[in-house]
Parts: structure tokens; C-alpha cells; sequence
């Protein structure tokens, strides 16, 4: 537990930085107490990124102190200081190298520095990690590979190698700076590493959780530092304090209708799609259908079927069989391709914005003009300079921050992207928009604007709007109907005032168990 | 996550003069070069004579980097391409020479053999998912092979004047044809690959096979595509090269492989950096051959070819994965 009385195990003091013209950190104060789980909220561009940077010795800082227990440290730190002074890292990507084992990947660090030990002797490694793995009350095999691990066991073995590298330097109990490490985990992986590194906080060691998930963060945290534009707005005790509170302080206005969406029964409507006997991946005769304007949510634990169904109905994975029938025509689902599904009128957002959605070495306008390029061929070229314009206009409409179609896609940040992945695909006028968790790794504010997008796309135009995701809360604001999978199959549905977080977490967890009791039909 | 802000205002940082010495570097460096050789060779260097040689004679590598510049774009290697432009070379000669067709017929005959070559490198890199490193490394070999064997390892000469003429003899300002349908292609290439809603719809495969997919686009078609024009090309500079001897023979065309990776990868690194481009490539091509025939000028024997060639590679690609991360860094 916390212990004010001590030294802070890490203290940050008036911390400044400008990239050009733009300051990224203005005089961030920061105290992380020894044993300590601590929070950094904040939008992306607000300026945790940077900060963690400037702690792991990548950028030099223009101003500011940090004392490491009490102890001044001079900043600019190097590359790699971080170890020396009790701090590690454990980064959204993991570090973790996929082809060799889980053995060679938590001794990598020893493995590179061993200067003068010729036979290393592999059984009792394998010993050794299981004796690591069993205090931290993780199971995993050590010669197994990477790449055969879970999403969620390869966070666990990131995370012990972390704590492991930490106590090697014997400098205390140590700072662990997680940085994003759950955007990719389904939530009950989640929970797992959350009891890993309360126990390790337990033990003594402080942390620092970087994260876009105010619930996370919420269940996790002792204490919350709040980030703005590069400028601390408070450091708050986590019981003490509201979602809504948080999320003020996040984006530093009043959010309209978090959790307030009326959810339309428009079960009443003309039927526009039909989705029959959809069969294929993890998914088993699965029948459903959409009604004019309306957004439907596709829930689930992860493995029940339900993330594989946006790629089966657009036919970037094959169905074993099924049949969709959109306004009135039937399209063969084991025979149809992309292309296929597009000039139907489909369309898909891909969860994976970076290897499915966009190229991000390309310029905005490329990327977004890509399903539409046919538009700008006047017969004889490509008309490049409309392209350009057309987009910039697109790309207000849609608040697509900065403006500026020719920068490359990449630049963009998280929320800056999906909501130019959305512009991209609503100039093809979908009748049918296969969304597939469509705001990971986006911050609030433009994950409620992506939201409003959505449904006014789907009021206005009469769009339907599937999203399969694993986001409760997002589910809930978004839809007016959600689908629970279990086992592959359509466990429940959740219609107008039954869409809310609690009913869908509850039906979710009741079609595990309802698969591990065997009874579902 | 990123800097949100923080990368347009670096963006903008970059100034535009520092965009433009990236983007015409290699022409400056040509220029440099020829100065270099100008002054240290004033009576050979500098003449009409030596120009249009350099200008004419390397026609042939032109349209043999151009070829590969297609796959390249989509994102796939083809090694065959000088095999194929020697088979092409080969099919030509012995139907000419030896079953006395006319001349039109084959250079049909060639162009249609650089045709089978595409399409059976496309239904190996594509049907049967092979990389194509090791598909058209494959088909490469096996050709050279197949040359030697319908040639019986013979030079075989005594072409039609008709194509000598219209691709050496015959010139335009004191240059050889075979510049200008050199040029001619890759005005169409860039057209093709700039102005035209396939080329864009190439780069997206090349530089992300999965968005490209789920974009609509036929992926598989465009490599395959791809790969047949990079055959059909590799034939019409089998079709220049006998021109340009008169005759063809069995295994000289082997050595342009690696003169027209250098260019393309150099080209890459020009005019529109970060991309193969064709004009960046035929200047690329025309910066290697200045520096190698100035340096044979001056005396230096014949294995400078190599290590200009080979050098260059290594340095256009060293080159170019700096701007590349220079720009992820950018972007990131």
C-alpha cells in the first residue's frame, strides 16, 4: 500500500518539452509512491507519450527534475538508464520475439549480456523459469514458442520478465511503467494481468499504467494523474472520484451523452438485411436479421464466434456456407470476395488499423481515395488535384485533425485515423458497414465523435451498422440491438432499454457459462 | 499512440529546400560527375560521339530496369527478368536466322515467349503462393538453361538489317532510335503508374497487401499482372539487344541483372523519393553508365563495371531504408 511517509519512489518536478513550435509537456509535476499503482490519463497528443520517452532516455527534456527515491537523477537520462535506476517497461507491442521460446524470451536481457558463460545449460533454465513462473502464479511453458502463445499469456510473460528485470538490479522494489499493455487483450486477459500486477504492487513495486481505458484504469489504479495538452489538470484518489469526473478532466468539457443513448426499437422497420445459416471460423449456423437504420451490436467472450462474422460476411474470410441477402439480392457467402462485397454495398473497418486498414508511409488523401479512385479517372489521368481537394473537404466533414490530405497517414494519431478509415469507406455509400472494434486504441473525445458518425449515418441515410467488439460500454452507447454470442452461436438478444453495459456483461459471462455447462442450444 | 501536434509542426520543419536537394541529388551528382570526367578527360569525354554512345547504348538496360520497376511496385521481385530478355533474344535469332520468318513474326515470336515467362512466374508466385525471390530465381535458372539448349550453346547471327536499322543504325539529333523507345516507355510507365487509377491500385499491394484486399482490390490479378508485364517488357529489350548486336548470344544477357536492380533501387531514391519511378530509374541508369564510362576514359580496366554496379546497389538501398525510417520516425 502507498506509504506517503517515504520518499516518492519516482518524482517528476516542472517536466517541459517542445517539438518546433509545440509544447508536448508544460512543467508536468508527478509522483509516483513507492508501492503504488498510478494512473497517467489523457487523449492522445496530451502528452504521455512523451513523457514515458523522456524516462526511457529517448527524448532529452527541455527543463525539469527527477528524483528517484529522494535521489536527484541528471536528466537528459541515456538510453537505457531506465534499468540502473529500478524503472522497466512493458510496451503495447511487448518486446517479445514471436519465433523463439518463452525460455530465451524471459532470459533475453541475461542472454545478451553473458560475456563469459560458453555452455548455457537449458534444463536448468527450464527449471529456473518454472520456479519464476510459479511465485508469480502464472502458467506457462518455457519451451513452448511465442508465437503458440495466447494474446493474454504473452502480456503475463512481458510483464514477469519486466518485475524480473527489475528485482536482477536489486535497487529496491522498483517503478514498472506499463505502458498500454492491454489494447489487444480480451477482457477476461485482463483480469489476469491485472491480478499479476496487483500482487507485484502488493510486493512493493510501484506502478505507473499508461491507458485510454478509463475502466481499467479505474479498477487498477490507487491514484490518477490526469494529463491535458501537455499540462498536468489534477492528480486524484481513483475511489474518490467519478467516471464522469475523469472523463471531464480528460477532455476538459462537458460530455453530452455518455451513456445516455436512446436506444430506438426499430425492430419494427423494413427488414434491409438478412444474414441466413452463416456458417464458417467459429461460427455455427448463425441466423440474424437488420432493419432499416439500425446499428446492431455482435458481443460476446472472445472465442464465442462473433469477432470472426464482419470478415465472413465480406468474404475476406470464406464461409463454409450462409447466405446474406442485402436490399433484396442474395449473395452467396462461401463464393464472395472483397471486391465482391464492395460493389454489393459493403463496406469494413478492420480492427488492425496499421496491416488492414491504411499504409501508413502513404498520404491521407491515397489512403482515403483508394475505394473511390475510379471517381477521380476523368478517361484519360487520374485527376490528382481534385483528389487532394475533394478529400481536404472530406476530411473536415469528418474533423479529421490536422487538415492536411498530403501528410502521411501515419502521422495521425489513433482517433485522427479511424475517423479518416470512416470517411474513406462512407464515400462509397454502404448499405451495410461491417464495423470490427472500431475505436480500439482511440481516445474518448474522438471515440464519441466516431460514435455520433456512426449514428447519424445510420438515422440519416438508413445505413445498417454491424460492430462486433468486446468494448461493453461501447456497445452500449452505439447500438440499438446487440447479439451475445456463445459458442458460435446467437446466445441472446438485447433489444432497446436492455442495451446497457451491465445486461450485456451479464448475458456474455451467462453464454460461457451456459457453454461450459453444454446447454447452449 | 503519437505526438498528435507535435508531427505536422515537424513535418513543416523539413524545409522545403532540403525536400528538393533529396528529390534531385542523383541529378546534381550526374552533373558533378560529368564535370569531374570533363575536366579530367576534355578531348574524349566531352564529345558529341561519346554522349550519344552513352545515350544509345544503354537502351537496352532502360527497358530491362523498367521491366522490373512493375513487380517491384506490386511488391514482388522477378530475378528472371534478364533470362527472359536473353530467351526472348534467342527466340528471335533462330527463328530469323535459322527458320528464315520474317522479321515482324519473330519479334512477335519473342514478345510472346516474355509472355508465357510472365504468366507461368505469376501462377507460381500467385497459385501456388511461392515467394517470388525463389519462384523467379527458379524460372531464371531453368531458362538460362533452355537457352543454352536451343541454342546449342552458339552465337547465332545474320539478323534482318530491317530491326538493326530501325533500332541502331537508324538516328534521331545524332541518337540511336533504341533512346527513344527507351524514353517512349517510360513516359507510358509513368503515366501508367501516376495518372492511371491501376498504378495506385499497385502501389497499395506493394506497400500493404492486406489493405489493398480489403479495399476491393484483386490482388492476386494485379501481382499476377504484374509479373506478365515485367515478361512482355523483358522481351521487347531482347528484341533491342539483338537489334543492337545483330545477332544473339547465349549468356551475355545474364549480366544486366544486377546493373538494373542498382538502377531501380537508385532510381528510388530520386525525382519521387521512397518510390521505384521511371524516370528516376532511367536517370539512375544514365548516372551509373557516365561514372562507369568516364572511369574506363581515364584507363581504369573493365572490373570497375562491377564494383560501380555492385556498389551501387548496396549504397541506393542503404539510402533508401534512411529515408525510410528517417520518415517512419516522422510518422510515427
Amino acid at each position: 500500500m502507498p506509504d506517503a511517509a517515504q520518499h516518492p519512489r519516482l518524482s517528476l518536478r516542472n517536466l517541459s518539452k517542445s517539438f518546433g513550435g509545440t509544447r508536448a509537456l508544460r512543467g508536468v509535476d508527478l509522483d509516483v509512491l513507492p508501492g503504488e499503482a498510478h494512473g497517467l490519463l489523457g487523449e492522445n497528443g496530451s502528452g504521455k507519450s512523451t513523457l514515458i520517452k523522456i524516462l526511457a532516455g529517448f527524448h532529452e527534456p527541455d527543463s525539469g527534475e527527477l528524483l528517484v527515491d529522494g535521489e536527484p537523477v541528471r536528466l537528459p537520462l541515456s538510453t537505457g538508464q531506465f534499468r540502473e535506476l529500478g524503472m522497466s517497461f512493458v510496451h503495447q507491442d511487448l518486446g517479445l520475439v514471436e519465433s523463439l521460446s518463452v525460455l530465451e524470451n524471459l532470459r533475453v536481457a541475461e542472454i545478451a549480456s553473458s560475456r563469459s558463460r560458453f555452455g548455457i545449460s537449458w534444463r536448468s533454465e527450464r527449471a529456473r523459469a518454472r520456479e519464476t513462473f510459479e511465485r508469480y502464479g502464472v502458467r506457462l511453458d518455457p519451451s513452448a514458442t511465442v508465437a503458440a502463445l495466447k494474446p493474454v499469456e504473452r502480456a503475463l510473460l512481458a510483464i514477469v520478465r519486466a518485475i524480473e528485470e527489475i528485482r536482477s538490479v536489486g535497487r529496491g522494489h522498483g517503478l514498472l511503467i506499463l505502458d498500454e499493455p492491454t489494447v489487444f487483450l480480451p477482457k477476461e486477459g485482463v483480469e489476469r494481468l491485472f491480478s499479476l500486477v496487483r500482487d507485484a504492487a502488493a510486493a512493493g513495486t510501484s506502478i505507473l499504467f499508461v491507458s485510454h481505458d478509463l475502466d481499467e484504469v479505474r479498477e487498477i489504479t490507487d491514484r490518477v494523474t490526469v494529463l491535458r495538452d501537455g499540462a498536468v489538470v489534477g492528480t486524484v484518489v481513483t475511489a474518490e472520484t467519478s467516471e464522469t469526473q475523469f472523463v471531464e478532466m480528460i477532455i476538459g468539457r462537458q460530455l453530452a451523452a455518455l451513456g445516455e443513448v436512446h436506444h430506438a426499437d426499430l425492430t419494427e422497420k423494413a427488414v434491409g438485411v438478412a444474414v441466413e445459416g452463416l456458417t464458417g471460423a467459429s461460427v455455427h449456423d448463425v441466423s440474424f436479421e437488420m432493419h432499416e437504420g439500425e446499428v446492431v451490436g455482435l458481443t460476446g467472450l472472445l472465442g464465442s464466434g462473433f469477432e470472426d462474422v464482419p470478415h465472413l460476411l465480406y468474404g475476406s474470410r470464406q464461409a463454409a456456407a450462409g447466405l446474406l441477402t442485402l436490399r433484396g439480392i442474395p449473395i452467396d457467402l462461401t463464393r464472395l470476395q472483397p471486391a465482391g462485397a464492395i460493389e454489393a454495398g459493403l463496406a469494413l473497418i478492420p480492427a488492425d488499423r496499421k496491416t488492414d486498414g491504411s499504409v501508413a508511409s502513404l498520404p491521407v488523401d491515397e489512403n482515403v481515395a483508394l475505394s473511390v479512385l475510379d471517381r477521380y479517372f476523368n478517361g484519360a489521368v487520374l485527376d490528382r488535384r481534385r483528389m487532394r481537394r475533394e478529400t481536404g473537404q472530406l476530411m473536415r466533414e469528418f474533423d479529421v485533425r490536422p487538415n492536411d490530405p498530403s501528410m502521411p497517414y501515419g502521422a495521425l494519431s489513433g482517433g485522427n485515423q479511424q475517423k479518416a478509415l470512416l470517411a474513406k469507406w462512407f464515400q462509397t455509400e454502404p448499405r451495410l458497414l461491417l464495423l470490427d472494434e472500431p475505436t480500439q486504441g482511440v481516445d474518448v473525445g474522438a471515440r464519441q465523435q466516431i460514435y455520433e458518425l456512426i449514428r447519424t449515418a445510420a438515422k440519416e441515410r438508413g445505413m445498417h451498422v454491424l460492430c462486433a467488439s468486446s468494448d461493453y460500454e461501447q456497445l452500449a452507447s452505439l447500438c440499438d440491438r446487440v447479439l451475445v454470442f456463445g459458442r458460435g452461436r446467437v446466445w441472446r438478444e438485447l433489444v432497446g432499454a436492455d442495451v446497457t453495459k451491465e445486461r450485456i456483461i451479464e448475458q456474455s459471462y451467462a453464454a460461457m457459462a451456459a457453454e461450459v455447462a453444454g446447454v447452449v442450444a | 499512440m503519437s505526438d498528435e501536434t507535435a508531427a505536422p509542426a515537424r513535418e513543416r520543419a523539413r524545409p522545403l529546400v532540403a525536400d528538393l536537394a533529396e528529390r534531385y541529388a542523383l541529378l546534381v551528382a550526374w552533373g558533378i560527375t560529368c564535370v569531374i570526367f570533363a575536366i579530367l578527360r576534355p578531348d574524349t569525354f566531352m564529345t558529341t560521339s561519346n554522349f550519344t554512345t552513352i545515350f544509345g547504348s544503354q537502351a537496352i538496360l532502360v527497358v530491362l530496369t523498367l521491366a522490373l520497376l512493375v513487380p517491384l511496385t506490386a511488391g514482388d521481385y522477378d530475378l528472371s527478368v534478364a533470362a527472359t530478355m536473353g530467351l526472348s533474344a534467342m527466340t528471335l535469332a533462330i527463328t530469323n536466322v535459322n527458320h528464315h520468318w520474317s522479321i515482324w513474326a519473330a519479334i512477335l515470336a519473342a514478345l510472346a515467349v516474355g509472355l508465357a515467362v510472365g504468366f507461368v512466374n505469376g501462377a507460381l508466385v500467385v497459385l501456388l503462393d511461392i515467394d517470388s525471390l525463389i519462384a523467379t530465381l527458379g524460372t531464371s535458372t531453368f531458362i538460362a538453361g533452355v537457352i543454352l539448349w536451343i541454342s546449342n550453346s552458339q552465337t547465332i547471327s545474320g539478323i534482318s538489317d530491317q530491326l538493326i536499322n530501325v533500332v541502331v543504325v537508324d538516328r534521331f539529333l545524332g541518337i540511336p532510335l533504341e533512346f527513344y523507345y527507351g524514353i517512349a516507355l517510360g513516359l507510358i510507365m509513368l503515366y501508367v503508374f501516376e495518372f492511371m487509377p491501376v498504378g495506385r491500385r499497385l502501389l497499395f499491394v506493394g506497400r500493404g497487401r492486406s489493405v489493398a484486399r480489403l479495399s476491393g482490390i484483386r490482388v492476386s490479378r494485379l501481382r499476377w499482372g504484374a509479373l506478365v508485364a515485367s515478361g512482355l517488357i523483358s522481351a521487347f529489350a531482347g528484341v533491342l539487344y539483338t537489334g543492337t548486336l545483330g545477332s544473339a548470344d547465349p549468356t551475355s544477357s545474364l549480366s544486366f541483372l544486377l546493373p538494373a536492380f542498382a538502377a531501380a533501387f537508385l532510381g528510388a531514391t530520386t525525382i519521387m523519393p521512397g518510390r521505384f519511378n521511371p524516370i528516376g530509374s532511367i536517370a539512375a541508369v544514365y548516372f551509373l553508365v557516365t561514372g562507369i564510362t568516364g572511369l574506363q576514359l581515364l584507363g581504369v580496366q573493365t572490373f570497375v563495371q562491377q564494383l560501380f554496379y555492385g556498389g551501387a546497389l548496396v549504397l541506393a538501398v542503404a539510402l533508401s531504408q534512411f529515408a525510410r525510417r528517417r520518415d517512419a520516425r516522422a510518422a510515427s
